[in-house]
């Protein structure tokens, strides 16, 4: 299956490798660093790569390529979906996933790759297995480390491997019981030029961090179970008993973990009668027109809330690829501030929280190359937001049980709206 | 390099287990390192039983090695006792590493310990560690091919395991070691499929392929009649005389069939599908992807449609995955449009897509258009046009002028639109729509002269040079519908044709010679102009051009009949391009693997067979006990009727049961089947009767079948056995291996005997052997490619072979004198499958007798080039006479020469009847001699060969 795996920065240096079988040559990296120099972005690089003797699977994280080497037939998913485990796993036990973060921990690296690969094919990838194996860095530790020559590899024997609960690790134990649940839904829209909306669909999340001791059966009941039409699931929960009673039933993993991700849209693939439209929570007002002949563009960009049950728009920030023509943008912003580049043609504001009664807008000229002709596109605009205390799809937890152990922990719900690919075309 | 010294650290890091033991006291290892032994002493201590003699033997092997001592032969001892110390540790997590770490080395001096310690584990009380086993499994194969057999014995026992943290790393193994060997999987298919939600995701993903393939070899294809099953929900299985299906172009024959015999699923089949379809929620990308080509490789069409749901939901993933879905999409939407077409606003392209996930979305769009959606999705297209991504515009025009070649109502808007883009700013859109409308205007270009004038005004300004070539050539082509313009174009083109790029000169050329042969008055001497500059071109293909084209159009004295015709060759009709998607046909490929993704086969890749005609015997898949607990009572129901093996394919679940499943769209299995059960009650009278109407028929038919059989058998008795030859040792060859032949074994030797009707063939005797549940019919065998001049008298067609019988006929090959196989087709009623008999060297000859005597004179004649001498040093045990005669008789078919003072041997070639003489001359002391004089040269070395092989072996 996967052979080996190279680490490649933004600069193009391999600046770690790993062999599973045997050595295979980093000459191979050529074919990677050839698609990298035809692509004109580095998001575009194929993820595929054949070279006369291996194929190349790549994924793009945190401005580093993960590269694997496959020598024969593998479903692709397997790998890209095994990498960004990987990638996963580093951020877990890191913090960050950055060159310098790997390059510090290198033999933390190492044995986890080495844990998580055997042969090739997958062995460990639960992170509850992997920290019971190898220890996440503390600072104390890697002190310890330095002055005693110990490694992170466990004292005691993994034992997690050969439970029927593989998440989950036994003989947890906690002062504080807690069970935290984050409900986080991001929402994607294309908006048209005229305001109405071409699709919206929300993406959703249960996350959850939950800290309790021994062995706990929870049970998750929704207010509106049938929201949940199109979910997957953590490997913890019963699908049966969802599929029966619409209930989420589960042995929690130890710590963080996503419980489910669920995706609502407002497509005509819905039962009839059923909540068809996804609210779209703010609105934009734009005029954005360049004139022929005139060097001067006008940019008027208006923002307001919509559809938020009173709930305040925060942290909202609007970016806009403005066209190759554009030479400078002089603009005035009643709220926030904006920047323009003018090498990337990049232009963002920084709004901050949206008032209802006083709404925020930019408003300005663009200049113009000289003599240049109008562009033949207006820009699109891209908008960010958070929006606390509210799901949009109005998702809400009903009540969370607790059996199988004897104390009374602490709960609690959260809920968040986020964009997540929210466009607006002009 | 710091990364790797960290390699080799942790390298140390997971095989401590035995460092201690190497490491132990080296200072000791100085007392003994005079002591000075042969190896052999230190392995015996290496293997006796004191642990004290063990360690001093430890102990002076270290301190060789400290001396630089190559104590590399000692190594398996030292492996086998450190590692299998703790191969036998009590706690399982510890054999298990142990076993890691051995089956890690990469030496193959330790393959048989390795192999011991794989035997072991397989058989070992934890589950962990006989999973650690199957994925060392991998590792000693690929470290030792030749342990194949013996590894296939430990998958066999390891696929029998009953837990889910062994089931995904056996069959992983599986499918690296022996991935053909379909059979081993029929006892273990149920309780994989039970297991399989409980399975680790990884190995999901490696089960669900692996059954994917299995159900393609053993099951019906559930789509062949499905509107008998549509219409069984309703009333009843006959009937049906309206078909309603669509877009499935089935031919007559099959539904013909489907008539006379409605379709089932076998229960085993359903229980694949219900099993896997709880693991579209899976968190893991690669196991949606898995089951979603499940799905639509194996079900029923109207239960495919749950995947789309899944696959659209992977779309908000990494845009990796995003990437591998969007092509596996791509492929599905040219076969199942409609089960996307409610998702068409999920493939909606944003900005800030990578330009390779725009251009794939582009393509499920395409895909998707259809008469109700294409004004949608032509708005859509409208704003991509706008797009600052000049790749992705192009990619969209494109995609334009496909749908417009699909739907002709859009045809005109799609046109209309694209001559509007001519007058866009950017060169690269101009040059796209040209090339896109180029291809548009050839399916009506009589309606569309105004167009045509329009690009003609284009030549101008255009520079791209794709652009004007498909200008020139549409002008050239339809010059009559602007008779006036396309003069014109050419002398603008005249005069700038040296500076003019290669595709567009070839163009100029092409219009000259169009315009010439049409309106000849006006151009003569523009075309003349033009072709003397393309003479003195710098590119031989132009000067090429020019020439043929000038003795083609200009008519000399010389050149004659070709002219006459020129009109007709070069303003011939030309046939309208076809806009095809790339991603048609992708299917062949398995969904979701490298090899589809690539579009081309790689490596290791395995085949997805077709359905068979018939499906196998489903009994194979019974277990004696049934071991999964999960027995449903509709479970139990199924079991009961698989023990009859010769029906149960048309039984099982039935129709009315299969559509309440399928038809109305309850997701949830639960439901499914309490549904199905209620169903079931109403319809089991009905279901009875016809079953039992059914195995009437069938048993008449068969006593009919088995008696006409027998009578066959007894004719062809005497002529069978008066074809086996005497020698009755003959070596046979395998012709078509059981399992690509579904259950048909065919096998070849040569007889010897001479081939009846034509003495110039070599006899070949093949056995059929019918090891399928269900009869053979008209096996036969026809030509396919044969090497010239060869021939072949086939048999006389087998017309029927019943289950569990074997037949043996004879047939004539002429070969020619050569090794060349003979490639065949071997049919039988449904299938046809390619094969090769392969003639060894010594088949080519039948034994001629001769004297002493003539076999000297005849020798005499064939000296020097003709004969062949090799000195050989035979083994004891072929020394004497008798063996070595029957060796050389054995390795070609001669005959000896009587009384002969050396071994002598005499044969003619079959076909050309040279003369083959072998002589083996041995002596007391010295190595034997081995002689063949043949006229054939060739023959003559392969026969050297053979036969020094089987006096040497």
């Amino acid at each position: 299956m996967i052979h080996s795996l190279f680490l490649v920065n933004s600069s193009g240096d391999i600046f770690l490798e790993k062999h599973w079988k045997s050595v295979v040559s980093r000459s191979v990296c050529d074919y990677f660093f050839e698609a990298q120099e035809r692509a004109t972005e580095p998001e575009n690089v194929p993820p595929v790569i054949p070279t006369p003797h291996h194929y190349l699977i790549s994924v793009l994280r945190h401005r580093i390529y993960f590269v694997a080497v496959i020598q024969s037939e593998v479903p692709p998913l397997f790998v890209i979906e095994f990498l960004h485990r990987v990638v996963d796993t580093f951020q877990d036990y890191f913090g960050v996933c950055t060159e310098a973060a790997i390059k510090d921990n290198v033999v933390v690296v190492y044995e986890l790759l080495e844990e998580m690969l055997d042969n090739g094919f997958p062995l460990a990838t639960e992170s509850n297995i992997l920290k019971e194996l190898i220890k996440p860095p503390t600072i104390l530790r890697t002190m310890v480390n330095t002055i005693t020559g110990s490694t992170n590899v466990g004292e005691q024997l993994p034992t997690g491997q050969l439970s029927v609960v593989p998440w989950r690790r036994t003989g947890v134990k906690y002062t504080n019981n807690e069970a935290y649940f984050d409900v986080v839904e991001e929402i994607d829209v294309i908006i048209d030029k005229s305001g109405s909306t071409i699709t919206a669909e929300i993406q959703g999340v249960i996350d959850a961090c939950v800290k309790l001791t021994g062995m706990p059966d929870l049970t998750l009941s929704f207010m509106n179970p049938r929201l949940l039409d199109d979910v997957s699931f953590h490997p913890c929960v019963r699908f049966k008993r969802w599929e029966a009673e619409r209930i989420l039933s589960f042995i929690p993993p130890d710590g963080n973990f996503r419980l489910l991700s669920y995706h609502v849209s407002s497509q005509n693939g819905y039962p009839v009668g059923y909540r068809s439209l996804v609210a779209i929570p703010v609105y934009v007002k734009h005029n954005i027109t360049f004139r022929e002949g005139s060097s001067q563009g006008r940019f008027d960009l208006t923002l307001g809330p919509k559809q938020t049950m009173g709930k305040g728009v925060e942290a909202v920030l609007v970016s806009s690829q403005l066209p190759r023509g554009v030479l400078n943008a002089n603009l005035s912003a009643s709220q926030g501030t904006y920047t323009f580049d003018p090498v990337t043609k990049m232009l963002t504001w920084d709004v901050g929280k949206i008032n209802p009664q006083k709404l925020p807008s930019l408003k300005g000229s663009m200049s113009l190359q000289a003599g240049a002709s109008k562009p033949d596109e207006n820009p699109s605009i891209n908008i960010q937001f958070k929006i606390q205390q509210m799901a949009i799809s109005g998702l809400k937890v009903n009540r969370l049980d607790m059996y199988g152990e004897k104390y009374k922990p602490f709960k609690g719900i959260k809920y968040m709206t986020k964009a997540g690919k929210f466009q607006v075309r002009t | 390099m710091s990364a790797s010294s960290a390699f080799s650290d942790e390298k140390g890091g997971s095989s401590s287990v035995g460092e201690p033991e190497y490491g132990h006291d080296p200072a000791s290892g100085g007392i003994f390192s005079s002591d000075y032994k042969r190896h052999d002493d230190l392995k015996e201590m290496l293997d006796s039983n004191k642990d004290s003699l063990k360690l001093e033997a430890m102990k002076r092997i270290v301190a060789m090695i400290a001396r630089g001592k190559n104590t590399s032969d000692l190594f398996p001892a030292v492996v086998k006792n450190v590692a299998c110390k703790n191969i036998e540790d009590p706690n399982q997590l510890i054999r298990a590493s142990a076993l890691r770490v051995l089956s890690s080395i990469r030496v193959t001096i330790i393959v048989p310990i390795m192999m011991l310690a794989i035997k072991e584990a397989a058989s070992d009380m934890s589950p962990y560690v006989r999973k650690t086993a199957a994925h060392a499994i991998p590792k000693l194969y690929s470290l030792d091919p030749e342990q194949k057999d013996q590894l296939i014995e430990v998958i066999e026992k390891l696929l029998a395991d009953k837990t889910t943290l062994v089931a995904g790393s056996v069959v992983m193994a599986f499918e690296e070691v022996c991935p053909e060997r379909i059979d081993l999987i029929h006892k273990n298919y149920r309780k994989l499929c039970n297991l399989l939600v409980d399975v680790e995701e990884w190995g999901q993903v490696v089960i669900i392929n692996m059954l994917t393939r299995y159900a393609r070899t053993q099951f019906l294809n559930p789509n062949l009649n499905e509107c008998l099953l549509e219409e069984g929900g309703e009333s009843t299985f006959y009937g049906s005389d309206a078909d309603q299906d669509e877009d499935e172009d089935e031919d007559k024959k099959d539904e013909a069939l489907s008539k006379r015999k409605p379709y089932v699923m076998d229960p085993d089949h359903r229980l694949l599908l219900r099993n896997t379809k709880p693991l579209l929620q899976s968190r893991n990308a690669a196991v949606v992807m898995a089951v979603a080509q499940l799905y639509f490789h194996l079900a029923p069409k109207a239960e495919v449609g749950v995947i789309a749901k899944a696959l659209v939901r992977l779309l908000r993933s990494h845009s990796e995955v995003q990437y591998v879905v969007l092509q596996n999409v791509a492929t599905m939407t040219i076969k199942r449009r409609g089960m996307f077409e409610p998702y068409l606003k999920s493939f909606y392209i944003r900005s800030t897509d990578p330009t390779q996930i725009k251009v794939l979305k582009l393509e499920v769009l395409t895909n998707l258009a259809s008469e109700t959606n294409i004004s949608t999705i032509l708005r859509e297209f409208q704003t991509y046009i706008k797009s600052m991504d000049k790749d992705f515009v192009a990619a969209t025009i494109q995609a334009i002028g496909r749908c417009a070649t699909h739907i002709g109502e859009v045809r005109d808007t799609c046109l209309n639109g694209l001559v509007q883009l001519l007058s866009n700013r950017d060169e690269l859109v101009v040059a796209e729509s040209v090339v896109v409308i180029k291809k548009l205007l050839q399916m009506q270009p009589e309606k569309h002269s105004d167009i045509i004038k329009h690009m003609a005004k284009l030549t101008d300004n255009i520079q791209v040079p794709m652009a004007r070539a498909s200008i020139l050539w549409l002008i050239g082509e339809y010059c009559e519908h602007v008779p006036k313009i396309a003069p014109d174009v050419l002398r603008k083109m005249a005069k700038t044709f040296t500076n003019e790029e290669d595709i567009v000169k070839l163009q100029i050329i092409n219009l000259a010679a169009k315009l010439y042969l049409t309106n000849s008055k006006q151009t003569k001497l523009l075309t003349q102009y033009v072709l003397n500059l393309a003479k003195y071109d710098q590119n031989y293909d132009i000067r090429d051009r020019a020439r043929f084209i000038r003795q083609l159009i200009v008519p000399t004295d010389k050149c004659g009949a070709l002219s006459k015709y020129a009109k007709k060759l070069i303003l011939a009709l030309k046939p309208a391009p076809i806009l095809e998607s790339p991603f048609k046909d992708r299917d062949h490929f398995q969904l979701g693997s490298l090899s589809h993704l690539l579009n081309t086969k790689a490596g290791g890749y395995q085949e997805l067979p077709d359905w068979p005609q018939d499906a196998p015997d489903p009994s194979v898949r019974n277990v004696e006990v049934p071991e999964w607990t999960k027995c449903s009572s509709r479970e139990k129901r199924k079991e009961k009727k698989v023990e009859k093996p010769f029906y149960s394919d048309s039984e099982g679940e039935s129709g009315p049961t299969e559509s309440a499943d399928s038809g109305n769209s309850t997701f949830y299995s639960d439901s499914a089947s309490s549904s199905a059960s209620g169903s079931e009650q109403s319809g089991s009278g009905s279901e009875e009767s016809e079953e039992s109407e059914e195995r009437s028929d069938s048993d008449e038919e068969e006593e009919e079948e088995e008696e006409e059989a027998k009578k066959r058998k007894t004719q062809k008795k005497e002529p069978i056995e008066a074809t086996i030859s005497p020698s009755g040792s003959l070596k046979s060859y395998e012709l078509l291996h059981r399992i690509t032949g579904e259950g048909l074994w065919v096998e070849y030797c040569f007889s010897r005997q001479p081939f009846l009707p034509d003495p110039h063939m070599v006899a070949v005797q093949i056995q059929f052997t019918n090891s399928a549940a269900t009869e053979a019919k008209s096996l036969r065998l026809e030509e396919a490619k044969l090497q010239s001049g060869m021939r072949v008298k086939e048999f006389p067609e087998i017309e029927v072979l019943p289950a569990g019988e074997s037949a043996t006929v004879v047939m004539g090959v002429d070969f020619c004198d050569s090794t060349q196989a003979a490639n065949l087709q071997l049919c039988t009623h449904s299938r046809k499958f390619f094969v090769s008999i392969q003639p060894p060297v010594g088949e080519l000859m039948t034994p001629s007798f001769m004297t002493e005597n003539e076999f000297k004179k005849e020798q005499g004649q064939l000296m020097g080039m003709n004969e062949i001498t090799e000195k050989m040093q035979l083994p004891e045990r072929c020394q004497n006479e008798h063996a070595i005669v029957q060796r050389v008789i054995a390795a070609a078919n001669l005959s000896r020469v009587p009384c002969g003072s050396d071994k002598e041997f005499a044969g003619r070639t079959v076909t050309s009847g040279s003369l083959v003489l072998v002589t083996v001359a041995t002596k007391e002391s010295g190595p034997s001699q081995l002689t063949i004089n043949c006229e054939k040269m060739v023959i003559g070395t392969m026969l050297v060969k053979d036969i020094l092989l089987a006096l040497t072996q």
